[in-house]
């Protein structure tokens, strides 16, 4: 048992850590936010070249740095605590997981652009419809000839603005809510009949509505033919990098919010001394640390049984999804007036923490989940 | 960063498991699984069972006695124990006073005191709570006057009160803070004083407490006469003792094994009751609801103790990060007993101190789970009030971890 980070590990938290430090503090991140592009393309080539964070986590026989999981937890934490906007998530974790555990042939090139900066991913997964179930899908892809026709809506499909490719879920045969049939493409965005209407995100991200109207593939687009098991993988290891980069936030929130406690002075004395704020303070703190014990435990746990993880993944979304909410509202509350500002860095930490709470399932869902894999399934 | 076991941590488990298996008797085994009191001789013979293997104090170093093992083997151990319904070793010789000395104490009093200690012939008691000092333990006022005895040595005159000394009913020895200079500020003027609990002036009176039972007890010290010898460390720094003492106390408080247990026999319960509806109990979407809110918060404790104890074996002692293991782990145990209690339904109620419940097989009284269940759920609210009440632990992250 150990919860030690091996050096190059520690390394790449390093690289990342200081990067940001100098290129993306908050008033750097604001431009980017209000810039007509939504993000810093030249930032990913740094990652790629500069920094080759971007194949921290393959394997070196797929043409990474030899890492894994543990490195996007790393990475994501680091990018919670700058509230990054580029699309590590949906690149690397999302589309580079769907490359890692497919066994699509054309992976090895796929990741070779991903990991060079050339390819950025956007995961096209959610339908009006569907809620947090993924196998509600209506979009639909019908074999013609050799490759497929796509047809079908996604929605808010984040960072799709800034991506060559979209991964996409799409029935293969069954009906609407079937666990049978669910596919996966990787389609490249500038294929005719792709319809996007961009948008601004309340976190300060892009993201698209993606029509798909007739969309011919080719046949190589088709990355798994009825792989549910596959999509609730990859979203699985989604869903723990989504857990560190909401540690990352929630480290924010809880500092920003000591800090300023410390220096407001209300009643002739810094707010902090009162006693009521002090153990509300000590509560988002066990709140953070939890979600930092369930953050590593679901890490951990991604490569065991397809029930495990689960398991796993879902027992921690419900304590980060509970802590995003409660340090969240609470260091609003701590800064006062203030912390209803958009001047100041803490609310964008909370509107990110807000949105992190029902990504990939709310707490709601991921109970459900956990109480079906725990006692029915033993039942 | 891994979650398995080596080899050698897997051998240990199993040698733990055969051991437990072979040498702890049941009828222990179900007096601890149905929450029963449990008699002096049924905590002294498991004590005395693991003193000879020599198992009895997993943290203390070796030249103490201990076994020596890494951090991952006591984990392992606790794990085991519980698993097992062991009786659990009372932490009042073993956590407490025994690092207490062997840190603290002279060669002499580690040689005349740890033996027994570990042994089981000194059962110790804990002597800090006063009527006027609970949370502000610092404003105790039991004093220790010194002075020349007719042998010509030098004693202490012990006068004042103690109180909620668990156990102390079979105590042969107690481990007091008293103060030792009343000009001196608050924290110090403290000393450490072990007191024989036969010696003239000690009076031990019971409390008897909401589920009935005789745990705690007010421990009168009237014109007690303690030799010198008998004080750990310096005169009037025996602030420096109680806070170190506590810290140790404060690890391992987590329980989560027990907990683990706790939840699995919940799931057992839940499984042979019936809900409203004539299923199980478990199937309820409300209950349910709960056991598995439970088992997600006992998740998220137990890698945050892990997480701790990995840090302690780098080299960090028990730092106040404990608290949150104190705040959290009573609060899981508090929740368990809750859930026992609710899944008794009607049998919450029937009260068996003193009453012969196993006359009449024939015609049960309810299921056996149930005849505890309520004096738990009673005797556990206890947990957020001892060693330093959860808002206690809370000012101490406040000031120690927060800065604030």
């Amino acid at each position: 048992m150990d919860f030690n980070f091996t050096e190059e590990q520690s390394m790449v938290r390093d690289t990342v850590a200081s990067f940001l430090q100098d290129k993306y503090d908050f008033e750097t991140r604001r431009k980017i936010v209000s810039s007509d592009a939504g993000w810093r393309a030249d930032y990913w080539k740094a990652f790629a070249e500069e920094l080759g964070i971007l194949g921290a986590s393959f394997s070196e026989e797929l043409g990474g740095l030899g890492g894994g999981a543990i490195d996007n937890m790393i990475i994501m934490e680091e990018f919670g605590k700058a509230l990054v906007i580029e699309p590590y998530l949906g690149t690397v974790v999302i589309g580079g997981g769907f490359m890692k555990h497919s066994g699509y042939a054309g992976a090895a090139s796929v990741i070779e652009g991903i990991v060079g900066g050339a390819t950025t991913i956007a995961f096209a997964y959610a339908e009006p419809q569907a809620r947090y179930t993924w196998q509600d899908l209506k979009t639909t892809a019908k074999k013609d000839g050799a490759g497929w026709t796509l047809n079908g809506h996604k929605a808010v499909v984040v960072g799709a603005p800034f991506a060559t490719h979209l991964v996409v879920t799409a029935r293969t045969g069954g009906a609407q809510r079937d666990a049978g049939g669910v596919s996966v493409f990787l389609v490249d965005k500038s294929l005719p009949g792709i319809v996007t209407r961009d948008y601004p995100t309340v976190d300060g991200s892009r993201a698209s509505e993606v029509y798909f109207e007739n969309v011919s593939l080719p046949a190589d687009a088709l990355i798994a033919e009825d792989g549910l098991p596959l999509v609730n993988k990859v979203i699985d290891e989604a869903t723990a990098a989504v857990g560190a980069e909401a540690v990352g936030v929630l480290r924010k929130l809880h500092e920003g919010t000591l800090d300023y406690a410390k220096q407001r002075k209300q009643f002739g004395t810094s707010i902090a001394n009162f006693q009521v704020l002090q153990h509300r303070m000590v509560d988002m703190f066990i709140e953070l640390e939890q979600s930092v014990s369930m953050t590593y435990m679901a890490t951990i746990k991604l490569d065991e049984s397809d029930a495990e993880r689960a398991k796993a993944v879902s027992a921690m979304k419900v304590r980060v999804g509970r802590a995003c909410k409660f340090v969240g509202q609470n260091a609003i509350q701590i800064h006062g007036g203030m912390g209803m500002t958009d001047e100041l860095a803490i609310g964008h930490y909370f509107k990110r923490a807000s949105l992190i709470e029902g990504l990939f399932g709310s707490v709601d869902h991921h109970l459900k989940r956990y109480e079906s894999l725990s006692f029915d399934a033993a039942a | 960063m891994n979650l398995d076991f080596s080899p050698e941590d897997v051998a240990f488990r199993d040698e733990v498991r055969a051991f437990i298996a072979e040498h702890y008797p049941a009828g222990l085994r179900d007096k601890q699984e149905e929450g029963e009191e449990m008699a002096k001789e049924d905590f002294l013979s498991w004590h005395r069972t693991l003193a000879n293997k020599g198992w009895v104090a997993p943290a203390w170093p070796e030249k103490y006695g201990g076994p020596g093992w890494t951090s991952v083997q006591r984990y392992i151990w606790s794990e085991e124990t519980a698993r097992a319904d062991c009786v659990p070793i009372l932490p009042f010789g073993i956590n407490m006073v025994g690092p207490v000395i062997y840190t603290f104490g002279t060669p002499e009093q580690k040689e005349r005191f740890l033996p027994p200690t570990l042994s089981g012939d000194i059962w110790w008691s804990q002597g800090y709570s006063e009527p006027g000092a609970g949370s502000d333990l610092a404003s105790l006022k039991t004093k220790a006057e010194r002075f020349t005895g007719d042998d010509g040595k030098e004693y202490y005159l012990v006068n004042g009160q103690k109180t909620w000394t668990t156990l102390a009913q079979h105590g042969d020895w107690i481990f007091c803070l008293v103060r030792t200079d009343p000009t001196a500020k608050i924290q110090e003027g403290i000393s450490f004083l072990l007191i024989d609990m036969k010696s003239p002036g000690v009076t031990v009176r019971p409390i008897i407490t909401l589920g009935g039972e005789h745990e705690v007890n007010e421990v009168w010290l009237e014109n007690v006469k303690v030799p010198v010898e008998n004080r750990i460390f310096d005169e009037n720094k025996g602030w420096t003792c109680a806070k170190f003492l506590l810290a140790h106390e404060r690890s391992g408080i987590a329980g989560v094994a027990r907990s683990k247990r706790g939840i699995e026999r919940i799931r057992q319960i839940a499984s042979a009751e019936l809900s409203d509806d004539g299923q199980a109990l478990i199937k309820d979407p409300m209950f349910k609801r709960k056991v598995a809110e439970l088992e997600i918060d006992l998740t998220a404790l137990e890698y945050t103790e892990l997480r701790t104890l990995a840090g302690e074996a780098a080299g960090k002692g028990p730092g106040p990060e404990s608290s949150l293991l104190k705040i959290k782990g009573t609060e899981i145990q508090q929740r368990i007993t809750e859930l026992v209690l609710e899944a008794a339904g009607h049998y919450d109620a029937p009260y068996f101190r003193g009453f012969p419940k196993d006359g009449d097989n024939a015609h049960p009284i309810g299921p056996d789970f149930a005849h505890r269940a309520a004096p738990t759920y009673f005797n556990v609210r206890k947990t957020s009030i001892y060693g330093g009440s959860n808002e206690i632990q809370r000012n101490i992250i406040a000031k120690m971890v927060l800065g604030l």
